[in-house]
């Protein structure tokens, strides 16, 4: 594996969450922790597999606040560390990361922040760097794999100089590409962590706002200096723009495409916050025409222009082209989605008023018009054999029996498709993690009010240990009314099956004590069952049941997820018995196929009869237990 | 092998699940092996399987290039099921582009409910060929199975890929890098997947 090669100076071929990675071994990171959430999720899972090689502590924390607090205190004893969250996680941290700010830190500390342009994985396109801003942390952001690696490195450095934690803030394009990264030498240095009785890190004290501004000014002028600030282009260009992350890259790109690479200027920022002013002066002195290319925000551009505005007298009158003018603008509008390189070949070439000539590509009417009909969309779905669809599909039939129009509430997971077709339609709020159980104990308050609805709430198993725990204390407390189900499947399934408190093996595959939900909610005093969803009959009977009991409970509805299951196994062989399926003339409806809307059950419209995509079939063989017919047959090689 | 243009991109597109992530990881991590320089972007939705997903891979010389390939500048389009090779080609493609594409559909759920029509295989290929000179279609899925497992198609694709000759390194990098990449059966599987896939088209 490239991450772990010994050999300074080779080219491997690497992830950016690798390289992410590497950068920290490379400084000599000691300990590491993070809830995994994407774009980053796999930055602490290579760290996991190289620990014993390295030496490193490296965990899979309950949620972001602690483990950034972990990260701290290894930092307080002079180790280096790294923290790692996307960026709904630092809205979690942020109470803590605001004190850190302030205390400061001894061992280098990192924060890597992985934001999602585009929001291709998240509920939100969330910018971080106005957060950081606000926290007084450095913000250093990569435009490419390699960067990854040795910003991440250098990272350390500076913020051991002036023992702040430093931001790398990362975003998609550059966490999920690959590519070849040039290494560099893994440190190993003696770690003896340090941290006596006269060591104190207190934050109650004002002066320490005077100290952190001070750290603050030194970083700009480092920030001046750092080979991560790179300028391409011609000298004095009298056209400039001023790029972050990999946007740098798609802007030479475009003006390559618009032969404007000789006569256009590009400075790329490696380090955004604290603006490195002087280098930025000395360009914009020359410039006449400054373009801003950054995601999400306009958030270089909005402190470019402050600056500018301070130094008027020395730059005369310039024009600012980006979100702001409305000129950097994707199909959303400025400041909305993703960049990339044929975007900004249009902004570009408006801006500067050149031809721009591309390959012809046609617009989807008129790829319909030559493939003479409509192209259908593909919506996501939860996998085939999914455990999750079996537990909405008995959470709905159960209402359905019930009859009083329950509400269901849910939030963020596998499960948080409940929104949509494949979970039909059940989810009525989704915001960030355990927050479904924290609105239903809202609501399960407004029985004085005449509210009489019964509420359900679904949370997945490693949102219940990061989030749902206080929402249950409370319910508890409070009385509220309502029902918790915890969908189960035994690992955090979305971000790449990482273990959690509930499992039996750490992030390095060390047995765990594990923590058992069962035991915490026995703890809170709240009733609670156990079901499987692939037994639906079953489970269908115990959220009716449970439907009629009042005050906080919980069903566990447990069975791991399809595609952990399945992993390295013999799955379930499973097929219609064509002298059995009698199609449409069943009167079922499809069910297999339309109704349930298993992604493996097809229909084959030649013979009019259902059938199964052994391709995508997991072999859970819900579907034969729901076929009218009993026309499904499993074969089953595994339990 | 025909001449390097660079840089060569290479798009990979399919559904969910279709293991198209591994294979861009094969294609670059073979780059890296023969001496080139690579970038890979990933397109995906949530990480939940069925949603359409396409992998951008950029191999040249000595340039590092961004991770997304500018619209109607593929150089090679791999498309691991119809319909996603079809959206794919109507914004990447140009003349030029050569497209290798599994012939077998993985239904969206609007066609499983019947809301939405799956259009004919042979009227994508048709379509297909009416915008570009050269599409290789095979029956990759099938060619798995023979190999030992559906689930292999992405190794079938990636030996067809190396086959139509069109990248600039030979195919002993790729069964290189499958060698290092996975262990036992699962090795020997995508072996003699790629095997299959790599003679189809390179006859
Ligand atoms: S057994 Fe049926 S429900 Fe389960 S994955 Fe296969 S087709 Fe889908
Ligand atoms: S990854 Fe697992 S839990 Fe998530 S949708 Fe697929 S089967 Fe369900």
């Amino acid at each position: 594996m490239g991450v772990c090669e010994e050999l300074a100076g080779v080219r491997v071929a690497l992830t950016g969450n690798e390289s992410l990675a590497r950068g920290a071994l490379e400084a000599g990171v000691a300990y590491a922790a993070s809830y995994p959430g994407s774009p980053t999720a796999e930055v602490l899972g290579t760290l996991a597999r190289v620990a014993k090689m390295f030496n490193l502590y490296v965990e899979w924390s309950v949620n972001e606040k602690v483990a950034m607090e972990g990260a701290a205190a290894a930092s307080f004893t002079g180790l280096r560390s790294l923290v790692v969250m996307k960026a709904d996680g630092l809205n979690v941290a942020l109470d803590f990361a605001s004190a850190l700010a302030l205390s400061g830190t001894r061992g280098g500390m990192v924060i890597v922040v992985g934001d999602d342009p585009g929001a291709h994985s998240s509920v939100r396109e969330e910018d971080s760097r106005n957060l950081c801003k606000a926290l007084h942390l450095p913000i250093w952001e990569p435009s490419s794999v390699q960067e990854a690696k040795d910003m991440t490195r250098e990272a350390f450095a500076l913020s051991e100089e002036l023992k702040l934690p430093v931001v790398v803030r990362c975003v998609t394009r550059v966490c999920h590409a690959s590519g070849d990264v040039e290494l560099g030498e893994i440190a190993r240095p003696e770690r003896r962590p340090q941290f006596g009785r006269n060591d104190r890190v207190i934050t109650f004290s004002i002066q320490l706002h005077a100290r952190l501004e001070q750290k603050l000014s030194r970083a700009a002028v480092m920030a001046g200096d750092s080979i991560f600030n790179m300028y391409t282009g011609p000298d004095k260009a009298a056209r400039l723009v001023i790029a972050s992350g990999p946007s740098a890259m798609y802007a030479r790109e475009a003006l390559d495409m618009l032969e404007l690479a000789g006569s256009v200027g590009v400075l790329k920022l490696g380090i955004t916050w604290p603006l490195p002013e002087t280098l930025l002066l000395n360009y914009l002195k020359n410039a006449s025409e400054v373009v801003f290319t950054e995601e999400v925000e306009p958030f270089v551009e909005d402190n470019v222009l402050a600056l500018a505005a301070r130094h008027w007298d020395e730059l005369g009158s310039i024009r600012f082209y980006g979100k702001r003018s409305g000129h950097v603008a994707g199909p959303a509008g400025a400041g909305i989605g993703e960049l990339n390189p044929d975007l900004l070949a249009d902004s570009l070439a408006k801006i500067f008023n050149v031809p721009r000539t591309e390959q012809a590509v046609l617009t989807s009417q008129e790829a319909e018009a030559l493939l003479g009909e409509k192209m259908p969309g593909r919506e996501l779905a939860l996998c085939a054999g999914c455990p999750h669809r079996a537990s909405f599909w008995a959470i709905r039939t159960a209402l359905e029996l019930d009859g009083r129009e329950g509400i269901v509430l849910g939030d963020i997971g596998c499960y948080t498709l409940g929104i949509a077709r494949t979970g039909y339609y059940l989810l009525q709020t989704m915001h960030c993690m355990g927050a479904g159980v924290g609105i239903a104990g809202g609501l399960g308050k407004l029985d004085r009010f005449g509210f009489n609805k019964p509420v359900i709430t679904v949370v997945g198993d490693s949102t219940f240990y990061h989030a749902a725990i206080p929402a249950l204390v409370n319910a508890r407390y409070n009385r509220a009314n309502f029902m918790c189900v915890v969908l189960d499947n035994e690992t955090t399934a979305m971000t790449g099956h990482q273990p959690h408190p509930g499992r039996q093996a750490t992030a390095t595959g060390e047995p765990a004590d594990t923590v058992y939900m069962e035991e915490i909610i026995r703890g809170l005093n709240i009733p609670y069952a156990i079901s499987d969803p692939y037994n639906v009959e079953d489970t269908i009977n115990a959220v009716c049941d449970m439907l009629q009991q009042s005050g906080p409970r919980v069903l566990i509805m447990r069975r791991t997820c399809a595609l952990a299951a399945v992993k390295g196994k013999q799955k379930n062989r499973v097929y219609v018995d064509w002298d059995k399926c009698i199609g449409d003339a069943c009167g079922c409806g499809r069910f297999c196929s339309k109704v349930y809307a298993c992604p493996a059950n097809i229909w084959d419209a030649e013979h009019g009869k259902a059938r199964i995509d052994e391709a995508v079939c997991n072999g859970c063989g819900v579907c034969a237990t729901l076929c009218p017919q009993r026309a499904i047959v499993v074969e089953r090689t595994v339990e | 092998m025909s001449a390097f243009v660079e840089p060569l991109n290479i798009i990979i597109t399919g559904v969910g699940g279709q293991g198209n992530v591994l294979a861009s990881q094969v294609v670059s991590v073979a780059a890296v092996e023969a001496g080139y320089r690579v970038v890979v972007g990933e397109t995906f939705g949530v990480s939940q399987r069925g949603g359409s997903v396409m992998s951008h891979v950029r191999i040249s010389k000595n340039k590092t290039y961004g991770p997304l390939i500018p619209r109607g500048q593929a150089g090679v389009i791999a498309g691991f099921e119809p319909l996603e090779t079809l959206r794919v080609m109507f914004n990447y493609a140009n003349p030029d582009t050569v497209v290798i594409m599994n012939d077998r559909p993985n239904y969206p759920l609007g066609c499983l409910l019947g809301e939405d029509n799956y259009p004919e295989p042979a009227r994508i290929e048709d379509t297909i060929r009416r915008r570009v000179t050269r599409l290789y279609c095979l029956p990759a899925t099938e060619l798995a199975k023979e190999a030992g497992s559906p689930l292999a198609a992405n190794m079938v694709m990636t030996g067809a890929l190396v086959g139509s000759g069109l990248l600039p390194f030979g195919r002993e990098y790729f069964t290189r890098t499958i060698e290092i990449l996975f262990k036992d059966g699962v090795r020997d599987l995508n072996l003699t997947a790629f095997e299959l896939g790599y003679r189809l088209v390179a006859g």
